[in-house]
Order: C-alpha cells, then structure tokens, then sequence
C-alpha cells in the first residue's frame, strides 16, 4: 500500500502546476480569509443631502433641546457620509454605483418634530433613501444600515423626549412651570396639593360629608405622590427601551463568526483537494490501463481503495492545517486543540476522499471524474450551509438529510468542535461511518475499471 | 467451474507442458467470448493466437493470465509464473522507466528487484533512457518497457496481446528480437495478432479462434495444408479460405 502512495506522491510531483496549487492554495485562502477577518468592514459610502436648513430654531421643550439639525449629524455617524446639494444628484451617486445609497433630510423636518413632540398631531418628519435596485443583495445591505443609522437617531430623539416626559413627571409632583411653545402653565403638584388638601380636611368637622369627599381625594393625592415619587425616571426610561436582548445558545455551542469562517474555508479546501485526489488518483489507474495489471495477483484491490484513501485525504487534511497555521497569524486560534483540529481534518478527509474514490469508480475516466467531483463539491457545501428557517421547514428536513449523506456537514462541525476544543465523537462517528460505506461502495464497483 | 493450478516443469529433452488450458469458457451476459478452448505450451514454443476481432483471442489471454476468471475450465501456470504485456501500455507515463520497473519489481516481490530492473533495461536495450519519463517515449520504446515488466518476475511464460500493433516496422523489428532473445532463454511466448505473416515468422504454433470457438491448433504448414488452397498460396490466404469454409 505505501509503495503505491509512494508512486502517487511521485506522479503528483511532477506536475508542477498541481504542487504549486497545493502549495499556493491554502497560503492565498488562508491570507484572504486572515485579511477579512482581522480588518474591520469600511464604512458604507452613503450620499447625504441634508435640507435642514442651518438657521432653524431648535424645539425647546421644558427646558430641554432638540436641534433638527442634529439629525443629519446622527444619520452620518458611522457612515462615510458623502454631503451632495440635490436629490438629483444623489441619485446620479446611487445610479453609478459611486455610493451604496442616499439619505434625503427634508426642509420641514423641523416643524414636523415639534408638531410631534407638542402633541400637536400631524405626520411624522420623513426621510427619503435612495437605493440602486439592480442588485438585490447590495440593496438589502444598504436598507438594513441606513435602518439601523434611523433607528440610531430616533433613539437620541426618543432619549431626549423621555427625559422631557420624566420632568414633566417631576413638576407634576413638585410643581411649577410648563412651556408649550407660547404656552405658560404654572402647576401646584401633587405634594404641595396633598399638603393643601389635608390642611382643609383638617379644617372640616369630624363625620362631615363633606371631610369625607375631600378625604378620598387627599388618599388619592398620597397615593399618586407615594408611586411617582423617586420612580418617574426609572418608569419612563423602561417605557425608552422595553426590550433588551440577551443571547443564550441552547445547544451548548456558540461559535464566534470568526471560527466558524475560519472552519468553513479550512472544510471546502478540505472537501476540493481530497475529494478531487482521491477521484483523480483511482481513475488515473484506468487511464493508464494499469488497473488490471496491479489487481492481477499484485495489488488487493482493498489495498489499492486504501492507498488512495490515505493518500487523497492525508494530502487534503496537510493542506488545510496549512491553512489554518496561515489564517492564525491573523486570528486568534487555540493552538493548544491542534491535535484536535488535526485529527478532524484527517477524518474528513478520508471522507472526502472516499466519495472521490467512489465518483472514480463511477466516472472511470480522470476528466470526468474529476470534474463530476467539482460539480458535486460546490452544491453539497451550499446545501450544508443553509441556515435553519432560511427555508420552509420540510424542505430543511430534505436538505439536512442530503448533508448527512455527505461529509462536508459533520466535517464542519467536526473542524468547530476541534478549533473551540470540544469533543469530535459525534461528527467523528459520522465522518468514520461515511467513509466506510463510501469505500465498500467504491470496492464493489472497482471492476468497473477493469474496461 | 475454473480451476487454476501449477503445471508441472524439468528440464528433460522433450520439454514438458508449462502451460495447459483445458475447456476453458467465458461469457458476458448472453454473448459468449470463449468456448471451451484447450491448449499447451512447451519451454521454447511460441503460440500464435489469431482469428478476426471479436474472437476472444484477448479474452482467452487475460485468463491465461489470471487477470480474468473463466466461467468454467482449468488452467495450469508454472510455478514461476505467467508474465502478462497486455494490449495497451499499462504503465504510468509520467514515471521514468527506471521508475515503472522498479515499483512493479517491488510489487511482483521479486527477490533482487535491483538487478531484475537491470536485467530488463539490458535485455530491451533501453539502459540510455532508464531516466526518461515514459510520455517521452516513442511507441516502439513504450511497448519495450511494456514488456520488460511483464518479464521482470523472470517467468516461464510470457504472454503478449498483440504487441506490435502500434509498431513501425523498424521497431517491430526491435521488438521481436527481444522476444527471440526471450524464448532463446527457454521461456516460452503466446501472442496474438491480427498480422498473419508475422505468426507465421514467429510462432511455432498457430490457434485460430472465431467467435470464441478454437478451429485449430497446430503448425502453421497443416492450416495451409487443411485450408484448401491451392499450393503455393500464402499463410493469410489459407487463412481466410479456412475461416470461409469454417462458417466465418
């Protein structure tokens, strides 16, 4: 068996194409995905045309300010914000790609926020984004930032507005001044109104109907002052930000994004050399008509099944440790589970390499085996990596069945367990039973390549 | 039912049996690709097989060879071995020939793989191009390396499918003064070919097989003499008359 890896490693040296591509290959995924990973993204390039107009008076509310021309300042934080003088010209930007899209602050942004802050009815300002709709997915990205950057600046708004909304709580309590635009409305507040009643309910004659009226009311008084007193903050601040999120995985695993791109790449260079080597270096013994002279007394066949195995996957799993030895440089890794990650790039690909041997068996020619492969790699990744709910609940049954069939699922989860130090029995079990069942099918049907 | 087994060897005057296939048959699904075809060899004879495509003449080699089993039959293989040049090249080309010979004399587990290949780059005259890649080879020197591996476990037999069939002349020339040199070592050679001159030249026997059926064994001088020509008429004359007669 290591007389025919040997002679395989031979052949494989001498095409200097595929040595540099092995060598090459996992150096330039490696320092992409390093590169990707380790910058942060850029700023999407977004077109602002601001029509608030400079000079506009900013609303005043009890005391507290809002400047509509902030608004435009907020909308630009976090973006790389591209000031333009017209709709029409933004929309030119957009058009040509020269900017993801455009923001367009109306003129009456102004008064529209102080008609809704007063309670005075009315829309509510809007503001126009432009988006270039040829590419769907761009427009997505775009729509998804330019939300985020509003809910942004109505989170500013809605912060200053609860701080208005608890001190008029506050005056409502303790009394005094109230200003609605031209308005002026001094109040007495609830304390000094208790403080009031009950001086009059001490003034009225014990078991007079009337003490009785003005008693219910001074109860009411210190009830409303006993609640809203120390918590009218803490009440309209919770009213600001109901909801907060707090992410717990239940399946016991939380892989940072980073790993998991990281496994992702090391798996589909895995899946691509493997797969194809192993496809590649079983058809080659037809193409070459040796097939019949090595299972002819010289070779077991299982022999041959295996030197091709061992060789295709061993190759693949090198390969890919390369790769992730390149990708840490960049990204943090915990290179005390090595052997881990090791060990389940090995199994995946002799699982890989089992499914090559087996296509080979199937295509017998080397080109067509090869690319039979190719054209298998990319979809079965593809199925692999649809996230739940992405899809309707039975069609993710069939896909997740499809990928149990093949490596590339328990592969990459095998590699995630590896790189976060956890336990591969599971994936390890379904790679080693894969692997099997590839390489019977694979020595059932070598006869194939007798012809 | 396929029995393979050892024929027996010495080294008396009258050369023993080597190899015996006795009502050997093989078919694929309904066609059937050899019936019942029994033959000998002695130490120092060269078989010719020939008949028309299709007639089995491949078929009936891989099995002497044991790179196929017969449905049914026997066949007996010196303890040395069979050595099997198959009809296309069936080595990789992108080794040198020092490297083809000497993985498959480590795989046959010949006892001294080193001088084995030696001996096999001296008898094919291709020491000068031992380094060589085989894609850099010409036909004629290919189907000399061909050969050589099928010599190198040093077997008594030798079995060529039509080895000279993508020769010129020149190298086919080459090539069958290896396998004089061959034979002259008391090995002996079954070859099949579609030339009927060259049977003639280098067989000392001839079997004809059609349609998996063997119509004869025997020298070449009772084929013409069975054919029914007339005398003086030529080996392929004789040949396709007897085919005629024989319903082919």
């Amino acid at each position: 068996m290591f007389r025919l890896m040997g002679k395989d490693l031979r052949i494989l040296s001498r095409s200097r194409l595929l040595v540099l591509t092995l060598i090459l290959y996992p150096a330039l995924v490696a320092l992409l995905i390093g590169l990707a990973l380790s910058r942060p993204p850029e700023q999407p390039k977004i077109a602002i045309v601001n029509n608030i107009p400079r000079d506009v008076p900013v609303t005043t509310l009890a005391g507290s300010t809002i400047d509509p021309a902030a608004v435009g300042d907020a909308l630009a934080k976090n973006l790389d914000a591209v000031p333009v003088a017209t709709r029409a010209e933004a929309a030119k930007l957009v058009k040509n790609g020269d900017v993801l899209a455009a923001v367009i602050l109306p003129d009456d942004i102004n008064d529209r926020l102080s008609a809704t802050i007063n309670l005075f009815g009315g829309t509510p300002p809007e503001i126009e984004v432009l988006v270039n709709g040829s590419d769907p997915v761009k427009a997505r990205y775009v729509k998804s930032v330019v939300d985020a950057r509003i809910a942004d600046a109505n989170l500013a708004i809605s912060t200053k507005l609860t701080k208005v909304v608890a001190s008029y709580l506050t005056k409502l309590l303790k009394g005094g001044a109230f200003t609605f635009g031209p308005i002026h409305i001094d109040v007495l507040g609830l304390q000094e109104s208790r403080k009031r009643i009950n001086e009059a309910v001490r003034r009225l004659p014990e078991g007079s109907a009337q003490r009785k009226r003005l008693q219910a009311v001074a109860e009411f008084a210190g009830l409303a002052v006993d609640n809203l007193d120390g918590s009218a903050n803490g009440i309209v601040s919770a009213v600001s930000q109901p909801l907060v999120a707090k992410t717990t995985s239940v399946d016991g695993h939380n892989t940072p994004l980073a790993t998991f791109a990281v496994a992702t790449a090391a798996i589909i260079s895995l899946m691509l050399v493997a797969l194809m080597l192993g496809a590649a270096l079983l058809a080659l013994e037809r193409t070459e008509h040796t097939y019949a002279r090595l299972v002819r007394g010289l070779v077991r066949p299982e022999e041959l099944v295996g030197s091709k195995l061992l060789l295709a996957g061993g190759l693949g799993a090198v390969v890919s440790f390369a790769l992730l030895g390149i990708v840490s440089l960049f990204v943090p890794l915990d290179w005390g589970s090595a052997q881990s990650w090791l060990l389940a790039l090995l199994l995946g690909g002799a699982a890989f390499a089992a499914l090559g041997i087996a296509l080979a068996v199937l295509a017998r020619d080397v080109e067509t085996a090869t690319l039979l492969a190719f054209a298998l790699a990319l979809p079965l990744a593809f199925l692999a990596l649809v996230p739940q709910n992405a899809v309707s609940a039975g069609l993710y049954d069939v896909i997740r069945v499809i990928s149990a069939c093949f490596p590339f699922k328990p592969a990459l989860e095998g590699l995630q367990r590896g790189l976060e130090g956890d336990k591969l029995a599971g994936p390890a079990l379904h790679l080693l039973g894969l692997t099997a069942v590839y390489a019977v099918a694979a020595r059932l049907g070598l006869r194939r390549l007798r012809t | 039912m396929c029995a393979d087994a050892h024929a027996g060897e010495s080294e008396t005057d009258e050369p023993q049996v080597i190899l015996r296939a006795t009502a050997v048959r093989k078919s694929f699904g309904s066609r059937v690709a050899v019936s019942d075809v029994g033959l000998e060899l002695r130490r120092g004879e060269a078989l010719a097989i020939i008949g028309p495509n299709g007639a089995g003449k491949t078929t009936l080699l891989e099995i002497l060879a044991g790179a196929q089993r017969a449905d049914s039959g026997t066949v007996e293989r010196p303890k040395s071995g069979v050595g099997w040049v198959p009809q296309r090249l069936s080595l990789y080309t992108r080794l040198t020939v020092l490297e083809n010979l000497r993985l498959f004399a480590q795989l046959e587990k010949v006892p001294a793989p080193a001088d084995a290949v030696r001996r096999m780059l001296a008898l094919t005259g291709l020491e000068e191009r031992a380094g060589d890649p085989v894609s850099t080879l010409s036909g004629g020197n290919r189907q000399r390396v061909n050969v050589a591996i099928g010599l190198l476990s040093d077997p008594a037999v030798l079995l060529l499918d039509e080895p000279s069939a993508a020769l010129d002349p020149r190298q086919r020339a080459r090539f069958w003064s290896v396998v004089d040199r061959v034979l002259a070592a008391r090995r002996a050679v079954i070859f099949t070919t579609h030339d009927v001159a060259e049977a003639a030249r280098h067989a000392t026997r001839l079997l004809v097989l059609a349609d998996g059926e063997q119509l004869f064994a025997g020298p070449a001088a009772d084929l013409v003499a069975q054919s029914g020509t007339a005398p003086g008429a030529d080996l392929e004359t004789s040949v396709v008359s007897f085919l005629q007669a024989s319903g082919h």
